[in-house]
């Protein structure tokens, strides 16, 4: 029949060969961001802060738009993370923008499981992803990605170093998402304080080893202003939603009596260089990492933990997909026999409870039974008595009204006989 | 004509609107991990008092959204782009030459082998040559998958294995490694996304081994096909022709690209029913210029006159050109990656868990109960 000679040549290094006149490919750039544009984009952030750092606020002012409507409550006992996703269009981009708060962060007296739940929320998406990767029938390329892109770690304005929390929960998390550390309401802090507390705050973040996110220098119509923005981190931010009318323009700001901080004036905080550095000029690129770098990592330690090997070529590939679904199978198997077990102490159990139960209740109506015999007796031995006592009471009756009818005739006949006493006493 | 406006992203900053509006929200509470969606929340439209001056519109009211369009182009022109395209059809009809003509440089497998050798080889033989090639900034990696000995046997049964075989490869070679635990970065994608078949112009109807062919490549490859050497029909010859092969297509059940049930919305559909119109396409491949009306064209020069590669009214080469680069390639790259390489990997994984199923003891209805 016919024989098929694959032959390869200059496969990996392709030749470069000269055009010699307009293919129109270079439209495909244009073709990538159509299609995008129609699909829509997602971008997740999560923001982690102490309760009153202003993270509802500066979302807000981020995103010119009010978020919530109301804030939220803070009165769950542990840490919980609230996850609001909108819709946002400017122009002709749709973007579908997942906000994640953690409540009650930093509030508990005993703060060592704080950042656990924050890990696992981030754990848990990538998990999902995971899984609709792994299924046989899928739409990736429908899928609505919750992975988050972005963590904004607000730091509190002390002004001296960094919280031993907060020193933990970065550790504990920048393997996993990409973190920009942020100074929350800065305006409490003076400038040359701001400085120090900015120096501090790195050398601290250094010598721990944690790695925040580094904008990306290898591109280079971004690497000089990604260079000077990362020696401005962490960002001194200040976040307000109320307006303010300076000069003849209404401008976002805050309103002290000694002055007004404009959110968007660079010499008073760092505001835009945040907003800049996080939508206008990265935003892509933090999606890239979340996928590239940290959604692998999460990946190849979940596969290796479950027992999976990269196959040699001979082997049998999919033991991927296979054997998860068998290790699945393995793992509900015998999570039903447990149930069984359990579900066959319990009935067992209950046998027990309900022979010891009637054990009782016979007692019980023995002991009833007793009684009542015993009150009968008791009863009818009153009764005789009290039969007795009737016939005697009777007897007695009828004794008197004898005796007394035998006086009374007495009396009748001795009456003369007294009144002829008493007369012969007064004589 | 089918050229889609390519001027998309224009500069958001001229145009730059109130702020972003807020068009539908839902928000949800988790305490670790599934997250339950509450009722809508109705949408809080911001209307911040922006001064609407003359000049300029303020930055103050404008968020930066957009602005990702043009990180995604920066993303795209770094990495660059892949195409791989197979072309198919018996020897001498042009495929070669096609080739050369649509991307205008000397990209065919012939060209870059220089041996004399043009020997019709007794067994199919697949043969690919990748090409980097550059224009305007965009890079892209060419590759032009050549299948000689096609359709040039006296007895051509089963000539499409070996071409369904390779196809099938190279979906294989992408399951694997994306399936890996350290999987790259990129995964190279050797996929192929468009697969051209040369229909000779007979004129009459299409041959049985040209619908036995597309039948059964139309499942897994994109198939465009085209009418090679057209300068050889008239256009009454070349109308029929086509209305001919349109039918015949259509009796055989054959979706050729752009294939009727992946168009996304009516946009797309108006469009597609355009080029469904108009397939196959006829075409002229050649890579010699002639003088022309004091240009120089491609062309091919005959006693008779001198037929223009690039001119509609001679040829449907453009069209083709519009369709496979201009418009339409990242359409075909989509279509081969989220449609055929899925339904690819279904399959494959099938037949694998049955496979498993019976080893293990594992009774079948377990395991298709755990998928989706």
């Amino acid at each position: 029949m016919a024989s098929t000679e694959i032959a390869r040549q200059a496969g990996e290094g392709a030749r470069a060969v000269p055009l010699s006149g307009h293919v129109g490919f270079d439209s495909m750039p244009d073709q990538l961001v159509n299609k995008s544009v129609n699909h829509g984009f997602c971008f997740n952030i999560l923001c982690v802060g102490e309760t009153g750092l202003g993270k509802s606020t500066l979302m807000d002012t981020l995103f010119n738009t009010k978020f919530e409507g109301e804030p939220t409550q803070h009165n769950q006992p542990g840490v919980t993370l609230k996850s609001n996703t909108y819709e946002l269009q400017e122009s002709n981009v749709r973007l579908k923008l997942t906000v994640v708060n953690t409540v009650g962060f930093g509030d508990q007296i005993n703060k060592e499981d704080s950042y656990k739940s924050i890990v696992e929320f981030i754990d848990a998406q990538f998990e999902a992803y995971l899984q609709e990767e792994l299924k046989i029938k899928r739409t990736l390329h429908s899928y609505h990605d919750t992975r988050i892109h972005a963590c904004l770690y607000f730091i509190a304005p002390t002004g001296h170093s960094l919280k031993s929390l907060d020193l933990v929960t970065m550790k504990k998390l920048d393997s996993k998402v990409n973190i920009i550390p942020i100074v929350a309401k800065s305006d409490a802090i003076s400038k040359s304080e701001l400085a120090k507390f900015k120096i501090k705050i790195t050398s601290e973040l250094v010598s721990n080893g944690v790695q925040i996110y580094q904008f990306p220098t290898d591109d280079e119509s971004v690497a000089e202003i990604n260079s000077t923005m990362n020696s401005h981190l962490p960002f001194a931010v200040v976040g307000s939603t109320e307006e303010v009318k300076i000069g003849n323009k209404m401008v976002k700001a805050r309103q002290y009596p000694w002055g007004t901080v404009q959110v968007e004036n660079e010499n008073h905080c760092d505001f835009v260089k945040l907003r800049e550095m996080l939508i206008r000029v990265n935003m892509e690129d933090l999606r890239e990492q979340t996928h590239t770098r940290h959604y692998e990592l999460y990946r190849r330690c979940k596969l290796e933990e479950m027992g999976f090997k990269d196959t040699d070529p001979d082997s049998k590939p999919f033991s991927l997909q296979e054997t998860y679904e068998a290790k699945r199978n393995e793992f509900m198997g015998e999570l039903q026999k447990k149930e069984e077990e359990m579900r066959q102490m319990f009935v067992q159990r209950v046998k027990e409870k309900e022979a010891e139960l009637k054990e009782a209740e016979k007692e019980l109506h023995e002991k009833f039974d007793r009684l009542k015999k015993l009150h009968q007796d008791e009863k009818k031995k009153l009764e005789d008595k009290k039969k007795t006592l009737d016939d005697e009471l009777n007897t007695f009756k009828q004794k008197k009204t004898a005796a007394e009818l035998l006086h009374n005739q007495a009396q009748q006949a001795g009456g003369s006989t007294t009144l002829k006493r008493d007369k012969e006493r007064k004589n | 004509m089918l050229e889609q406006d390519g001027e998309v992203v224009k500069d958001a900053r001229r145009a730059a609107s109130i702020g972003p509006e807020v068009f539908s929200s839902y928000s949800s509470s988790a305490m670790s991990e599934a997250v339950v969606p509450d009722t809508m929340v109705s949408p809080a439209v911001s209307s911040l008092y922006g001064e609407k001056t003359g000049g300029p519109a303020v930055d103050f009211s404008y968020v930066g959204i957009d602005a990702i369009l043009e990180q995604m182009r920066r993303k795209a022109m770094k990495q660059g782009f892949e195409l791989n395209i197979m072309v198919v059809g018996q020897s001498g009809l042009g495929k070669s030459t096609l080739m050369n003509t649509l991307f205008k440089s000397k990209v065919s497998r012939k060209s870059v082998m220089a041996t004399a050798q043009e020997k019709i080889p007794k067994t199919i033989e697949i043969k690919s040559i990748s090409h980097d090639i550059e224009e305007k900034g965009v890079r892209m990696k060419l590759t032009v998958i050549d299948t000689p000995g096609f359709g040039d046997q006296i007895n051509n049964e089963n000539c499409w294995q070996p071409i369904m075989k390779f196809i099938n490869d190279q979906y294989e070679a992408y399951l694997q490694e994306e399936i890996n635990i350290n999987r790259k970065k990129r995964i190279p994608d050797s996929r192929v996304h468009c697969c051209i078949y040369f229909i000779p112009p007979t004129g009459h109807c299409l041959r049985p081994l040209d619908v036995e062919f597309m039948r059964r490549l139309s499942k897994v490859v994109n198939i465009v096909p085209v009418i090679a050497k057209a300068d050889t029909l008239t256009l009454e010859e070349r109308d029929f022709f086509k209305k001919k092969i349109r039918e015949e297509l259509r009796a055989n059940g054959i979706d050729v690209y752009p294939q009727k049930e992946f168009d996304e919305d009516a946009e797309d559909r108006m469009i597609n029913e355009k080029i469904r119109e108009m397939i196959p396409f006829a075409v002229v491949g050649s890579d010699q210029e002639y003088q022309v009306n004091g240009r120089r064209l491609l062309g091919r020069k005959t006693k008779w006159g001198t037929i223009e590669v690039e001119n509609i009214a001679h040829c449907e080469f453009a069209y083709l050109r519009d369709l496979l680069i201009r418009t339409h390639m990242q359409n075909i790259k989509d279509i081969t990656s989220s449609i055929h390489y899925e339904m690819y990997r279904v399959r494959r994984l099938n037949e694998n868990n049955t496979a498993v199923a019976h080893a293990n003891g594992i009774p079948e209805h377990h395991l298709a109960a755990h998928e989706m």
